[in-house]
């Protein structure tokens, strides 16, 4: 079992719901990365997942478009990447996803990419613009390096396609909030719980993760009541932009800040419910 | 080959049956978008095939090609250019005639119809030179649909003049300001903008690239090109097919169009050009030529990039070719040795604007210029009594600012 698999397979034991929080390889600055996983780590993520940039990432807001020039301007390389996350996972325990797109993956060649995971200790692999059909290896090369490759569903996606998904993805199903970009602010979260709920009846094999839009401890408790967790990933970007903007700001006090963003969101995720009352109750509250 | 006079747009090329189910042309093609628009692909793909085979939408499309974009596009005896180069006998097929200026609104009209029949309300194009943008505007207007148009903010300005005609025709112009700001930050944003709004949208993708089906729909559009050329040359030569048949590529829209209903006889030789910019060492837009296997903009085909996977700014005087990918088939007919790739520089799409307005009385678009360009390498070994078919597609009138821009400077 992986790690990744693992932690969230203990969460969902003890009724707590998991916190990813994914950050852009090399943003906001090429070294700043090692200290940023770091200080998301002591704030108590379930899991990071760490951004692989790209030059054309049709499914990301403007947030993480700008982290992502940023990153590739400084000269983040996918071996940059791999580093940080080998470092990394040197002194925690806690698992370690790539998100990127396919095509850096493709030119870094296949093999060589899952075998760089298995080594950096990567658990998981999340490619957006990866459709569930392919001719492209890419899901048996990973599952032969012990490699999780998580999937993307939508509120378009129909249940036939829901329970498909399922069938392939490994770790977790990522349920995209609505459709549209990151870092696009939340609709009318009634409508977004209804869609995690039919998720939620179709996927069976997997935990399943909400993510896209959500930057609150709030959002969180609200959103992850019927599943198992939730990525955060503008959100904090928008934090890093902030914080290395204030040059009055210390190292070490930017890293304090990320630590209590982190803090802060993963308030949201309990474990708030006993054994037995975790069946959503239509009339409660 | 098929001589009859039917004026179908669907019929295919016998012996040639690309893409797969799946959406692909030997290795190349598949749809790599994020999970969002896959089921909207899906039900385009089932329009799409459920319109191809319906007599009323076939009947409706003709009726609107011939009277209002002007089908069927002449098929002109180039006199003097045949003399200048010696043989064989050349023709130019005319889409420069189509109206809106360019062999695009084939492609458009197709894709509007479709939209209705989705019932799809909101439009939303990218464009390069603006053609494609021009050519979704004026359907949308013709149709009194809303139309969003993105367009790099580098092709806004030295395209200025399509800008005007888009907005004149009602559609919105939106810029992409990010990269290169060309062509391929534009149809970023125009696939970005169909993830959010996919439910009430329809996108119209302008040329053979993109996710499944686009790049085999697009090119049913494009195909009643070689149809009518097929046709045209039966009345002409006796004969339905040329000896050797000229485009350009940047996307591969026009070639394909041409090339697709010749493509299961051997016998007639095919050539691409593609965009070698200030040089083929240099910054160009030669994806065939110089590119590598990659994903973009939703299709396996050929990219340029760097080793890291990185897409590249591509670079051309012409906006319409300055585009850093290539439709996956066009990549599929190249690595089966079907389409010969050549390439055409600035400078030489130059002279050949020049050449062709002098000779023939025709300006020519600068994307077509780099066909016109490669005429006499082509026509090297060819008889007299052979015959070449050159696609026309599209007029010089948007390019003068650039023409001059470009001449001017290069005198300092």
């Amino acid at each position: 079992m992986s790690e990744l698999k693992h932690c969230l397979q203990k969460l969902q034991n003890s009724g707590e719901k998991a916190l990813g929080i994914f950050v852009t390889s090399g943003f906001p600055t090429i070294a700043a990365t090692g200290p940023i996983l770091e200080a998301i780590d002591a704030g108590g993520a379930d899991f990071i997942e760490l951004g692989m940039p790209f030059s054309d990432p049709l499914a990301e807001g403007k947030t993480i478009q700008m982290s992502s020039a940023v990153a590739l301007d400084s000269g983040v390389t996918m071996d940059y990447t791999f580093e940080k996350a080998r470092i990394f996972k040197e002194k925690s325990d806690t698992p370690i996803l790539l998100m990127g797109y396919v095509n850096p993956i493709l030119q870094y060649g296949l093999s060589n990419f899952f075998s760089s995971c298995q080594s950096s200790r990567v658990s998981a692999v999340i490619l957006p613009d990866l459709p569930h059909k392919t001719r492209l290896s890419i899901r048996q090369k990973a599952l032969d390096h012990g490699i999780d490759i998580v999937y993307l569903v939508a509120p378009t996606t129909s249940n036939d396609r829901l329970t498909a998904i399922d069938e392939l993805s490994e770790g977790f199903v990522y349920a995209v909030s609505m459709t549209g970009l990151t870092g696009t602010s939340m609709p009318d979260k009634t409508v977004v719980m209804n869609y995690l709920k039919r998720v939620r009846s179709h996927v069976r094999r997997n935990p399943v993760l909400v993510g896209f839009g959500i930057s609150s401890a709030d959002d969180i408790k609200t959103l992850t009541e019927n599943i198992d967790g939730c990525i955060v990933g503008s959100a904090l970007i928008r934090l890093l932009e902030d914080v290395w903007q204030s040059e009055t700001l210390s190292e070490s006090d930017r890293m304090n800040r990320v630590t209590d963003f982190v803090r802060e969101l993963k308030t949201g995720t309990g474990p708030v419910r006993k054994a037995g009352s975790a069946r959503p109750v239509a009339s409660s509250q | 080959m098929k001589s009859t006079a039917h004026t179908s747009p669907f019929l295919s090329a016998r012996g040639y049956d690309m893409p797969d189910e799946d959406g692909y042309f030997g290795e190349y093609g598949g749809a790599f978008v994020p999970e969002i628009l896959g089921p909207a692909l899906e039900e385009l793909t089932a329009a799409f095939e459920d319109a191809r085979s319906d007599p009323d939408f076939i009947r409706v499309l003709d009726d609107l090609l011939q009277t209002y974009v002007g089908r069927p596009t002449p098929l002109t005896y180039a006199a003097r250019l045949t003399e200048e180069v010696g043989a064989p006998k050349i023709y130019l097929k005319r889409e420069d005639l189509c109206h809106t200026g360019a062999h695009k609104i084939n492609n458009t009209m197709g894709q509007v119809l479709l939209a209705r029949r989705l019932g799809k309300k909101r439009i939303i194009a990218e464009t390069g030179a603006g053609q494609h943008g021009v050519a979704t505007a004026t359907v949308c207007a013709h149709f009194g649909m809303q139309c969003i148009v993105y367009m790099g903010d580098e092709d806004i300005r030295r395209q200025a003049l399509n800008v005007h005609r888009m907005r004149i025709l009602g559609a919105e112009v939106r810029p992409a300001s990010s990269g290169s700001r060309t062509l391929k930050d534009a149809t970023n944003e125009a696939i970005r903008d169909w993830v959010t709004n996919v439910e009430s949208t329809y996108y119209i993708i302008g040329s053979v690239v993109g996710p499944h089906p686009y790049p085999a729909m697009v090119r049913e559009f494009q195909a009643i090109i070689g149809r009518e050329t097929s046709r045209q040359l039966t009345l002409l030569e006796g004969r339905a097919y040329p000896d050797a048949l000229l485009a350009c590529i940047g996307g591969g829209s026009n070639a394909i169009g041409l090339f697709y209903p010749f493509l299961d006889l051997r016998e007639v030789a095919c050539y691409g050009v593609e965009a070698a910019g200030e040089g083929i060492e240099a910054r160009h837009a030669a994806t065939l030529t110089r590119g590598r296997q990659g994903v973009l903009h939703g299709a396996l085909s050929y990219l340029l990039q760097n080793s890291e996977g990185q897409v590249q700014e591509a670079h051309s005087i012409s906006a319409g070719l300055d585009y850093p990918g290539v439709g996956p088939e066009h990549a599929h007919l190249k690595d089966i040795g079907r389409v010969t790739i050549l390439t055409a520089t600035d400078e030489e799409a130059l002279e050949a604007v020049s050449r062709l307005s002098r000779l023939e009385g025709i300006i020519p678009a600068l994307e077509t210029a780099h066909a016109i360009a490669r005429v006499d390498e082509v026509a090297t070994g060819m008889s007299a009594d052979q015959s070449l078919v050159i696609c026309c597609s599209g007029r010089g009138d948007k390019d003068m600012s650039t023409i001059a821009e470009y001449l001017s400077s290069r005198d300092e």
